[in-house]
Parts: C-alpha cells; sequence; structure tokens
C-alpha cells in the first residue's frame, strides 16, 4: 500500500465549497530515463484518479508521465450530505488503491 | 526543378505533424489539443493557468487551473486539460469535473523538462472551449548528482 | 598561504543575523510548497515513520518524549565511544534493544523514522554541541570544513562561506546550515539524508566520498551544527 495523505474536512455546512487534496506516495517512473547501465526504465505511473461522494463520480483525472513523483491532486465539490468520499488511484503493473474519508454535513 | 521544390515545401508543415518518439513539439501540442477539442475552435480567456514563470527546478513544479464559470447544471465546466510543448508527451492532465465542483478549480505538480509554453483548455457544457497560456523558464541546477 | 587563509575565513563568527536557512534562498513556490503539510512530499515520509514509531518503538518511548532530540544529535553514544547521528542512533536502537536487523541507511525505513523523529522537533533550536566528549570530532568537522579535495581542488568554505548568496549557473549558493534534514530535495524526488547531500557535494568536487555512516559524516554535522546553533529545525524541508 501506498502513502496516502488527505485533507478532507471533516464537517461542512450543507452548499458550502469544500477543497479535496490528496498526495500519495509513488515514483511516476515516465518511461523515459535511463538507468545506470543506460536500459530505460520502463514506465511505472498512477494513470488514473477518481472522487465518488454522495452517489456520483464528482472529480476525475488522467495523468501523464509529466505529473511529478507523489502526485499532488486538489479541487472541489459541494458538500451535499453526511457520506464518504472515496478515492480511488489506478496505474500501470496493476496499481490500485482506494482510500475512503468520512463527511459530516449540517 | 521547380515543381518539387515546392511540393518539398508544401509536404514540410505535414512531416511535423507525424508523432516523434520521446519529444513533442508545438505541432504535437496542436496534435493532443485537437484530441481534446475534437477540432472545435479554442478560444482565450475565461481560463487562469498559474505557474511560475522562472523555476527552479523542473521535477515538482506546482501548476493551478481556474475557470470563470457559475458551474451551475446548465453553465459548467466539463473538463480541464493542460498540455506541454516540449516534454516528451504533450499531454499533462485531463480532469473531469461538474456542477457538483462548486468551482471549476485543479491544482497539481507537473514536471518541465525544459522552457516552454503551457496551455490550459476548459471543454464548457455549451460545447464552447477556452483556454490561457503561459511562458515557463526552467533554470538548471549547478550541482546535480549524478 | 591558502591554508592560513581558510583558517581566517573559519575564525570569522556568523552572527545569528547573517545566517539564514536556505529556505530563504529558495523560490516562494517551493517555500509554500515546504510550509503546507498537505503539498510538502516530505510529510508522506513523516506519515510512515510514525506508523512505524508507533508499531515498534512506543514500548520504550512516547511521541512526547522525542520533542528536542533531533536538536541535540549528533551526540555522544556511551556503547561505542564514539559521537553518533540520529539516524545512526535509531539504527543501533533497533539494532539493540529490538534485537533486529538495523534498517540500512538511505533505506526507506531509516529515511522515514528519522524523518519523523526530526519532525518533532520541528522549530525548536539546533543545540550548540557542547559535550566536551565531542569536541575532537567538531574540530575534526571544523578541518574537513576547511579542506581542498577532489580534481577541483574545491573546499565547503570556498563555496558555501566565500560565495554563498552568490549564485553559480542558476543557483543561489547556500550557507549550508542543516536545518531541514532529512529534507524532500526536487532533483531528488524523494527524502534524502545529510550524508547523501555531502556526498553529492564530494562527487561534484571529483572527490571520492566517505561511505555512508562514516565517521567523517558524523563530524562535519557536528561542526555544521555548531555553525547553525540556534536556528530552527525545518524538517522535513523542500529544497530544489
Amino acid at each position: 500500500m501506498a502513502r496516502v495523505l488527505i485533507n478532507v474536512p471533516r464537517s461542512a455546512k450543507r452548499g458550502d465549497i469544500i477543497t479535496i487534496r490528496t498526495l500519495i506516495q509513488h515514483t511516476m517512473e515516465t518511461g523515459y530515463r535511463p538507468n545506470a547501465q543506460g536500459e530505460v526504465v520502463p514506465r511505472d505511473i498512477i494513470r488514473r484518479f477518481t472522487c465518488s461522494y454522495d452517489g456520483a463520480v464528482i472529480f476525475s483525472a488522467e495523468l501523464s508521465p509529466a505529473i511529478a513523483a507523489n502526485p499532488f491532486l486538489s479541487f472541489t465539490t459541494v458538500a451535499t450530505r453526511s457520506g464518504t468520499v472515496t478515492m480511488t488511484w489506478e496505474g500501470d503493473n496493476g496499481f490500485a488503491q482506494t482510500e475512503t474519508r468520512p463527511i459530516e454535513v449540517t | 526543378m521547380i515543381v518539387p521544390t515546392r511540393r518539398l515545401l508544401l509536404a514540410a508543415p505535414a512531416l511535423l505533424l507525424l508523432p516523434r518518439q520521446a519529444d513533442a513539439t508545438p505541432e504535437a501540442m496542436a496534435e493532443a489539443v485537437r484530441g481534446f477539442t475534437g477540432g472545435a475552435p479554442v478560444t482565450p480567456g475565461r481560463v487562469a493557468l498559474d505557474i511560475s514563470p522562472l523555476v527552479e527546478n523542473g521535477n515538482t513544479v506546482p501548476l493551478s487551473v481556474i475557470v470563470e464559470s457559475p458551474m451551475t447544471e446548465e453553465d459548467h465546466v466539463r473538463a480541464i486539460a493542460v498540455f506541454n510543448e516540449r516534454n516528451p508527451q504533450p499531454h499533462v492532465i485531463t480532469a473531469q469535473l461538474g456542477p457538483r465542483a462548486g468551482r471549476a478549480l485543479l491544482s497539481t505538480h507537473i514536471r518541465l523538462a525544459t522552457s516552454q509554453t503551457l496551455l490550459a483548455v476548459a471543454a464548457l457544457s455549451d460545447g464552447s472551449f477556452w483556454s490561457d497560456r503561459a511562458q515557463v523558464v526552467v533554470t538548471l541546477a549547478a550541482c546535480i548528482e549524478g | 598561504m591558502r591554508r592560513t587563509l581558510a583558517l581566517l575565513l573559519l575564525a570569522l563568527p556568523a552572527s545569528a543575523q547573517d545566517r539564514r536557512s536556505g529556505f530563504e534562498d529558495m523560490a516562494r513556490e517551493t517555500q509554500a510548497m515546504q510550509r503546507d503539510d498537505m503539498q510538502n512530499p516530505g510529510m508522506l515520509w513523516v506519515a510512515e515513520g510514525e506508523e512505524r514509531f508507533n508499531r515498534d518503538c512506543t514500548s520504550c518511548h512516547t511521541e512526547a518524549s522525542m520533542r528536542g532530540v533531533a536538536a541535540r544529535y549528533p551526540a555522544w553514544d556511551e556503547a561505542t565511544g564514539a559521537p553518533i547521528d540520529l539516524a545512526g542512533r535509531i539504527s543501533a536502537c533497533v539494532e539493540r534493544h529490538q534485537r533486529a536487523t538495523p534498517p540500512a541507511r538511505e533505506s526507506q525505513a531509516l529515511l522515514a523514522l528519522t524523518a519523523y523523529v526530526a519532525h518533532q522537533s520541528r522549530g525548536l533550536p539546533i543545540s550548540r554541541p557542547t559535550d566536551p566528549r565531542l569536541a575532537p570530532a567538531l574540530a575534526q568537522g571544523r578541518a574537513l570544513y576547511g579542506e581542498r579535495r577532489g580534481q577541483l581542488d574545491l573546499s565547503c568554505v570556498q563555496c558555501h562561506d566565500d560565495n554563498a548568496g552568490r549564485r553559480l549557473a542558476g543557483s543561489v549558493i547556500p550557507q549550508a546550515h542543516p536545518t531541514g534534514y532529512p529534507l524532500y530535495r526536487l532533483e531528488w524526488q524523494g527524502l534524502g539524508s545529510l550524508q547523501r547531500r555531502l556526498r553529492g557535494c564530494m562527487t561534484g568536487v571529483r572527490s571520492e566520498p566517505f561511505a555512508y555512516g562514516a565517521a567523517e559524516y558524523v563530524a562535519l554535522e557536528i561542526f555544521l551544527n555548531d555553525r547553525a546553533a540556534g536556528m530552527a529545525i525545518e524538517t522535513p524541508a523542500v529544497r530544489p
């Protein structure tokens, strides 16, 4: 499991625009870099990020090797109801990780 | 011989459009943008691409895109894409969003191989496309390992 | 003559006002990345270190007891009768008290634990190494700092004292205060130790670097801490 830092507000007022921020430990190997032996290191990146909340995907992104190592993403959503925010990262070599955070909406 | 020369000149732009390995070009970027817009016209405006004009290390460069939009069911940003012209590949990131985002905003950290122009394009719910571009100078560190 | 000059330069005490962390010389964007724990990738290592600490270390230690520890290292190690740096102390702890294989220098596990422990001292001033048993190592560190080495025949002094604040190509030459280690270097795209940084400097002047864990690095760190005493710890710092 890759180390992940996630910032989702624990609570919010209905209708508030909240910011979700994520940082995940991943080399994002570009596939263009030679190793010490001069061989190109095969690409190994996170290709897709998805965030779901209150019954729908509210944000998703396709990443290229131009995304920095340890990818950082920040985006917003409207607080609608109490529940779970689900975030999934998928990538090369079968990389798949899902994290959830609760949110209380009043 | 005049005719062959002219033929060669006419062929030149087409040659530049051919995909090149491990090297994006302004033409490759334009092609990638066409892939995102489906060839629809892109108008400068409404989009603010925020990135430092002078970058001290291209490995991790903070970048934000904000699009002016009410983000309602009727009028919102569907997607934001970022392109570059001098990395090995022209595509950086494409994000899908909608009215539930509240704001049309995306922040991330990107890689820049060298000094170049970046382009952010927003796809709106009415089918229009808007953009902003930024020139970035990447300085090279004097003391690097390796 | 050359040596006399170097010694003279070393004799000039840098006043507290003159000293600046490499943080001050960074672009605003890189400073913002360090300040914001959600954007500072070094915090991923701190989080891993916290998990390891809570799993492996809490039989003896508490999180609160770790505050201020990093500010006092390198310190004297009774068991070996030699100075030891923080990463060395953590390794020794694993070996002596947990009877486990100590993590290798620069391994993810050791960097994570060191970053976590050092992070508990963030904002605290670096202590002056006053233990008299450290005096010989401090003197050795000072000598190493002033010694020309490598094919470029350069000492630390020539860049980091004589020309600090000026530019080498596009980069500002920092004063070389070890305030933020282990730190996330954008060039490394990962976390690294002060020893890794010193190795980078040594290969930069085309000299043979000491092996990881060498006593020379600990001596240099003691001298650098003496020079930076009172400056605030930033771990995990971000540097270009």
